[in-house]
C-alpha cells in the first residue's frame, strides 16, 4: 500500500481531524454561500427592534441597529477566511524560502538572519503589526501583507531546523557530486522533504492568524466596516456586554470555534504525518 | 573450568522457552513474529541465537524478560526463567526477577547508560537496589566490579559521565552493571555490533573470561556467525520467527543440517577468499513478512532443496542426536546446490596495468579546528591507484578513512599543498569547481542507503537525475535507465517505487546504479555493505565485482570487515589516526610482514582460526587532538622497540613488490617475529586460556 493511501486511511480514523474538518467546513460554507443562507439581510437596519434578545425569529438576537446577529455571524466568516489563510500562505511561502536558504547556505548570512529572527521573536508581534498598519494604512491587502511578513521569520526558523538535518544527508552529497547547483539542491532535493514540516507549521500559524486578524479588527486596524466581521462586531458592542450579552457572545464564540477547528485539524494532521 | 552444575545438582534450567508464539499488533492486524519457538539454556551454558535482521532475535530476548513492546504479546507457550513461569509472575515478582536473576546488555552502550549521571553513581545504584547496600559499600563494590571488567582505573572511570568514555569502555561498564547482580541469566543483544574490530575482540574476550569466572548462563544474540561460533556452546538459528536449526556450536557451523544455515555460512566471504576465486554464494529471494507463510516450510521459497512436500506441509522438528533441524531433508543440507559458478574468465584475467595511474594522491592532508585546536583527520596521504584496480582502506573509526574519501570526492576541502590527479588532470578541491566529465568519472556508493537516497523521489527519478549528467534525454534516457536498472538486477517494477518501499539491499542497488550512471572511472565505496545482512552483502559484493569486470572501473573500498576487504581488494591501505601505516598488494598485506597495527587488526578477526597467539592492543585510541610523539601507534604497539618509537616518526619503508610499512622495525624482522606462532612478541599481553569451551 502506498504511503499516501496509508496516511489517508489514518486520517479517516482520526476523530480529532474529522471534528476539526467538520467545524472548518461549516465556516467555509458560511463564507462562500453566506448571502444565500442568511435568514435576514445582515446589513439591513431595523430601528424598530434594536437590541432584541434571542428569540425564534432572531436566534442570536439583534444589535444596536436592529441587524440580525445570526445573519451577521454567518456573513462575518467571509473576510477573516480570506485574509487569514492568504496571510498564512504568504508567510509560509516566504518563510520556507528563507529557511531553506539560510539553512542550506549557512555562513554569515545564516548567522545574521538567525539573530534578526530571534530579535523579532522577542517583540510583541501585535504591536509590530499595529505600527506597520498605522504606517501603510489598513485594508484587507495590507493586513495580509503585514501578517505574512510577521509570520515569515517564525516559519523560517522551523524550516531552517528541518533543513539542517537534511543538508547532512548523503543524498545531498550525491547531488553535489553530480554537479547540481545550489538552487537545484535546495528546491528539488531538499524542499520536498521539509514540505510536510512546513505544512504542519502553516496550519499552526493559520490558527494564530485568525486570532491575529480578529484582534486587529477589534482594535480597528484589521478588517474595516461595513464588513460583518466578528472582531469589528465585538469592538462595536463590548461596552454593552453587561445588559446585552448576545451582541458579543456569538461573535466571540464564532472566532473561538474557528480557531479550535483549525487547531484540531493541526493536531490531527500532526499525528497522521508522524504515524 | 567448572563443570556444568546441572549434572550434580538438580537445579532448574536458566531459561526454558516452550512453544512460544509472539504477535505484534500492526494497525488492525496481528503479525506473528515468533512461532513455536522452543529452546533451553542450561545452567552455565552460553547459547547463541543467530539470524538476519527481522528474524525475531531481539523479540526472543525481550520476551525472555517479559519486556515486549506495547503492541507485542505472548499469544501461546511458556517461558521459564530459573524454573519460574514468567507469565504467571505478579508485577512485583517480575521486578524482583529482573533485578536479581536476569540482566541484559544492549547493542548501543551509549543509550543504555544515563548521560546525566556519573558512572560511579549508576553502578552503585545497582548494588543499592539489588542488594540493599549502603552507598559507601555500594561504591566499593562498584569499583571492584569495574576492575573485574578490566577497566584500568575504576575510580577515575566512576567520576566520569558516560560520554567521556569510549564505546568499548561504555560497553564494559554496561557489562559490569549487568554482572553486578550475578544474574542466573545474562542476555547479550548484539553487544559488539557498534564497536571497532580490535575493541570487539577485547569485549568478546572479556565476556568469555567472565563467563568462566561467574559461570552464568548466557543468551548471546548476534547476526555474526563467526562471533557466535566463538562465544557459544550451543546455537539456535532463527529464520522468519522459527528456530530452524539448533545444536552444539561446533557441529552446527561445521556440519549444518538446515539449508538456511548452509546458505548463511556460504555467504560470508571466508578468511583468505579473493574475488579471483569466484563469486560469493547468495541466498536467493527475500525474507518473508512475519507470519505471512503458513502451512508450508518458511524457507521454501529460497531453498534449493525444496520439493513439493516442503510446499504443502510444515516440516517437523527432526531430532538428530543432540541437535535439531526443522527440515524434511536434513541429510541433504550439505548438498544444497551452489549459487555461484566457477570463477568467471573476466575475473581470473587480471588487467595489465596502464603506464599512468588513474588516481594519484600526493601529500593530501586535512586539518579541522576543534575548540581552537588543530585536529588532523588526514595526514600527508600519498598513494596511486590504477585503472580497474581496487584499493581497500582499512582502519578503525577515527582512522581517517571516510575523511580521505570526502577529500577525494571534493566534499570537504583539503589543506593547501595537497594534490589529487584523476587521469593525469588535477582535480579542483571543491566538487562544485570540477567539470562535468570529472563528476561523471568520480562517484560514490554510500554506507547508509537510507540516507543516500532522497526519500521523496522514485527510483526512476533517483537514477534519472544522474543520467542528465550524461546528456541523455527522452527515449534514449529511458533506454539507458532500463539498462542500468538491469545491470544492478533491479526489475522495471522497482522503478516507480520510493526508497521506503525497498529493502536495504535493493536501496543499495539503486545507489550503485546512480554511481554508475555516468560510466565512472573510480567509485568510492564507503562501507557499502555494513548496514546489510550477510546474504544481501554477498549479492552486493558480487554485483560490484561484476561491474568492475565489465567496465574496468576502479574502486576505493572502505570497510571494517577484513574478510570483505580481502575478497574485493587488489591492494590494501591501512590507516591509523589519519596516517598511512601500511600499503601494498592484498596478498602481501595479509600474509605479512605486517605492520604491528595490521597484525592486531588481523588477529582481532573472529573468523581467523588461530586464537592462541592473538595479539591485543593495550589502552585506548589516543585522541587526535593530542597525538603521541614519534610514531602515532607507539602508545598501543605490542612490538615497540624503545626510545626511537617515541622520538621519531618512522618512514614508510619499502618491503618489496610495492608493499610499504611505516615502522622502525625492518620488514624482514617483522616477518620473522610474526611467523613464529608460539612465541608472542615481547610486551604482548598473553591472555589466560579463558574460554571454558574451546
Amino acid at each position: 500500500m502506498s504511503i499516501a493511501r496509508e496516511r489517508l486511511r489514518a486520517a479517516a480514523h482520526s476523530a480529532t481531524l474529522i471534528t476539526g474538518l467538520a467545524i472548518l467546513v461549516v465556516w467555509i460554507v458560511c463564507a462562500l454561500f453566506g448571502s444565500a443562507i442568511t435568514p435576514f439581510d445582515p446589513y439591513a437596519d431595523n430601528l424598530l427592534s434594536t437590541l432584541a434578545s434571542p428569540s425564534a425569529a432572531h436566534w442570536f438576537g439583534t444589535d444596536q441597529l436592529g441587524r440580525d446577529i445570526f445573519s451577521r455571524v454567518i456573513m462575518g466568516a467571509r473576510d477573516i477566511l480570506i485574509v487569514a489563510p492568504l496571510a498564512t500562505l504568504l508567510g509560509t511561502v516566504l518563510g520556507t524560502t528563507l529557511g531553506l536558504c539560510i539553512g542550506y547556505l549557512r555562513g554569515p548570512l545564516d548567522d545574521v538572519v538567525s539573530r534578526v529572527i530571534e530579535a523579532i521573536q522577542a517583540l510583541p508581534l501585535i504591536i509590530v503589526a499595529l505600527m506597520a498598519l498605522a504606517a501603510v494604512g489598513t485594508s484587507n491587502a495590507t493586513v495580509v501583507l503585514v501578517i505574512g511578513f510577521v509570520f515569515t521569520p517564525l516559519i523560517a526558523r522551523t524550516v531552517r531546523a528541518a533543513v539542517l538535518v537534511e543538508r547532512d544527508q548523503d543524498y545531498v552529497a550525491a547531488a553535489r557530486l553530480r554537479g547540481d547547483g545550489r538552487l537545484s539542491i535546495m528546491f528539488i532535493e531538499i524542499l520536498p522533504n521539509v514540505l510536510p514540516i512546513a505544512l504542519v507549521e502553516m496550519t499552526v500559524r493559520l490558527g494564530y492568524a485568525i486570532f491575529f486578524v480578529a484582534s486587529l479588527s477589534f482594535l480597528g486596524f484589521g478588517i474595516q466596516p461595513p464588513s460583518a466581521d466578528w472582531g469589528i462586531a465585538i469592538a462595536e458592542n463590548y461596552s454593552l456586554i453587561g445588559s446585552y450579552w448576545w451582541t458579543v457572545l456569538f461573535d466571540a464564540a464564532a472566532t473561538a470555534s474557528l480557531v479550535i477547528g483549525v487547531n484540531l485539524v493541526t493536531d490531527g494532521l500532526k499525528s497522521v504525518v508522524d504515524a | 573450568m567448572t563443570p556444568h552444575p546441572d549434572t550434580t545438582t538438580p537445579q532448574p534450567d536458566a531459561l526454558k522457552v516452550e512453544h512460544l508464539d509472539v504477535v505484534y499488533r500492526v494497525g488492525r492486524h496481528e503479525r506473528r513474529v515468533l512461532s513455536d519457538l522452543s529452546f533451553t539454556i542450561r545452567r552455565g551454558e552460553s547459547y547463541g541465537l543467530v539470524g538476519e535482521s527481522g528474524c525475531g532475535k531481539s523479540t526472543a530476548a525481550f520476551a525472555a524478560i517479559r519486556y515486549l513492546a506495547l503492541n507485542g504479546r505472548v499469544s501461546a507457550g511458556r517461558i521459564l526463567v530459573d524454573g519460574r513461569d514468567l507469565m504467571a509472575l505478579s508485577p512485583a515478582e517480575l521486578r524482583a526477577l529482573r533485578t536479581q536473576s536476569v540482566s541484559m546488555v544492549y547493542q548501543d552502550p551509549g543509550r543504555a547508560l544515563n548521560p546525566t549521571i556519573r558512572i560511579g553513581r549508576q553502578m552503585a545504584e545497582v548494588f543499592e537496589v539489588a542488594q540493599g547496600l549502603k552507598p559507601r559499600q555500594a561504591h566499593e563494590q562498584a569499583a571492584q566490579m569495574l576492575a573485574r571488567v578490566q577497566i584500568p582505573t575504576p575510580e577515575r572511570a566512576m567520576a566520569n559521565y558516560p560520554h567521556e568514555l569510549s564505546g568499548g569502555m561504555q560497553q564494559r561498564v554496561v557489562i559490569a552493571m549487568a554482572l553486578s547482580i550475578n544474574p542466573a541469566l545474562l542476555i547479550l543483544d548484539e553487544p559488539t555490533t557498534g564497536l571497532d574490530a580490535t575493541v570487539e575482540a577485547e569485549v568478546l574476550d572479556l565476556v568469555s573470561r567472565l563467563h568462566g569466572e561467574f559461570n552464568n548462563s548466557i543468551l548471546f544474540i548476534s547476526h555474526s556467525l563467526p562471533v557466535v561460533a566463538r562465544m557459544c556452546d550451543r546455537v539456535g538459528v532463527l529464520y522468519a520467527g522459527e528456530l530452524v536449526e539448533e545444536g552444539p556450536a561446533a557441529s552446527v557451523f561445521t556440519d549444518p543440517r538446515h539449508p538456511y544455515t548452509v546458505g548463511l555460512l556460504r555467504c560470508v566471504p571466508a578468511y583468505g577468499r579473493r574475488k579471483s576465486h569466484g563469486r560469493l554464494e547468495t541466498i536467493p529471494g527475500f525474507l518473508p513478512a512475519p507470519g505471512s507463510i503458513t502451512g508450508r516450510c518458511v524457507f521454501v521459497d529460497r531453498c534449493g532443496n525444496a520439493t513439493d512436500r516442503c510446499r504443502s506441509a510444515v516440516p517437523p522438528r527432526v531430532e538428530l542426536g543432540g541437535r535439531m533441524a526443522r527440515c524434511f531433508y536434513p541429510e541433504r543440507a550439505p548438498d544444497l546446490p551452489h549459487t555461484a559458478q566457477a570463477p568467471a574468465q573476466a575475473l581470473a584475467a587480471a588487467a595489465p596495468r596502464a603506464a599512468q595511474p588513474l588516481l594519484r594522491v600526493r601529500s593530501l592532508s586535512k586539518t579541522y579546528q576543534v575548540a581552537g585546536k588543530p585536529f588532523q583527520a588526514v595526514n600527508h596521504m600519498e598513494f596511486d591507484l590504477w585503472a580497474g584496480e581496487t584499493l581497500g582502506l582499512v582502519g578503525e573509526s577515527g582512522s581517517g578513512k571516510s575523511s580521505l574519501a570526502k577529500l577525494l570526492l571534493g566534499l570537504s576541502i583539503p589543506d593547501s599543498g595537497g594534490r589529487i590527479e584523476l587521469g593525469g588532470e588535477a582535480l579542483a578541491p571543491d566538487t562544485a569547481a570540477r567539470t562535468a566529465a570529472q563528476h561523471k568519472a568520480l562517484q560514490i556508493v554510500f554506507q547508509n542507503p537510507g540516507s543516500a537516497l532522497n526519500r521523496s523521489q522514485t527510483v526512476r527519478r533517483l537514477i534519472g537525475r544522474s543520467l542528465r549528467l550524461v546528456g541523455l534525454f527522452g527515449r534514449a534516457r529511458e533506454t539507458r535507465l532500463l539498462e542500468l536498472a538491469d545491470s544492478v538486477r533491479l526489475t522495471p517494477r522497482h522503478l516507480d517505487e520510493k526508497p521506503r518501499q525497498l529493502s536495504g539491499g535493493l536501496k543499495q542497488r539503486v545507489g550503485i546504479a546512480r554511481a554508475f550512471a555516468g560510466g565512472p572511472a573510480l567509485v568510492v565505496c564507503d562501507e557499502p555493505t555494513s548496514a546489510l545482512d550477510v546474504s544481501v552483502q554477498s549479492a552486493i559484493l558480487n554485483l560490484l565485482v561484476d561491474l568492475q569486470a565489465e567496465q574496468q572501473v576502479s574502486y576505493i573500498f572502505i570497510s571494517h570487515d577484513l574478510n570483505v576487504v580481502h575478497y574485493l581488494s587488489d591492494r590494501i591501505a591501512v590507516l591509523y589516526l589519519g596516517r598511512l601505516l601500511e600499503i601494498g598488494p592484498a596478498e602481501a598485506v595479509f600474509s605479512g610482514a605486517h605492520h604491528p597495527y595490521t597484525e592486531a587488526l588481523l588477529s582481532a578477526n573472529p573468523a581467523a582460526a588461530t586464537h592462541a597467539n592473538r595479539i591485543r592492543l593495550q589502552g585506548e585510541l589516543p585522541s587526535a587532538l593530542n597525538l603521541p610523539s614519534g610514531c602515532v601507534f607507539q602508545t598501543r604497539c605490542p612490538r615497540k622497540i624503545g626510545r626511537i618509537c617515541e622520538d621519531q616518526e618512522p618512514p614508510l619503508l619499502d618491503a618489496g613488490f610495492g608493499h610499504a610499512i611505516r615502522c622502525h622495525i625492518p620488514a624482514a624482522e617483522l616477518k620473522g617475529a610474526q611467523l613464529t606462532p608460539d612465541a608472542p612478541a615481547p610486551g604482548i599481553d598473553v591472555p589466560p586460556p579463558s574460554s571454558p569451551h574451546p
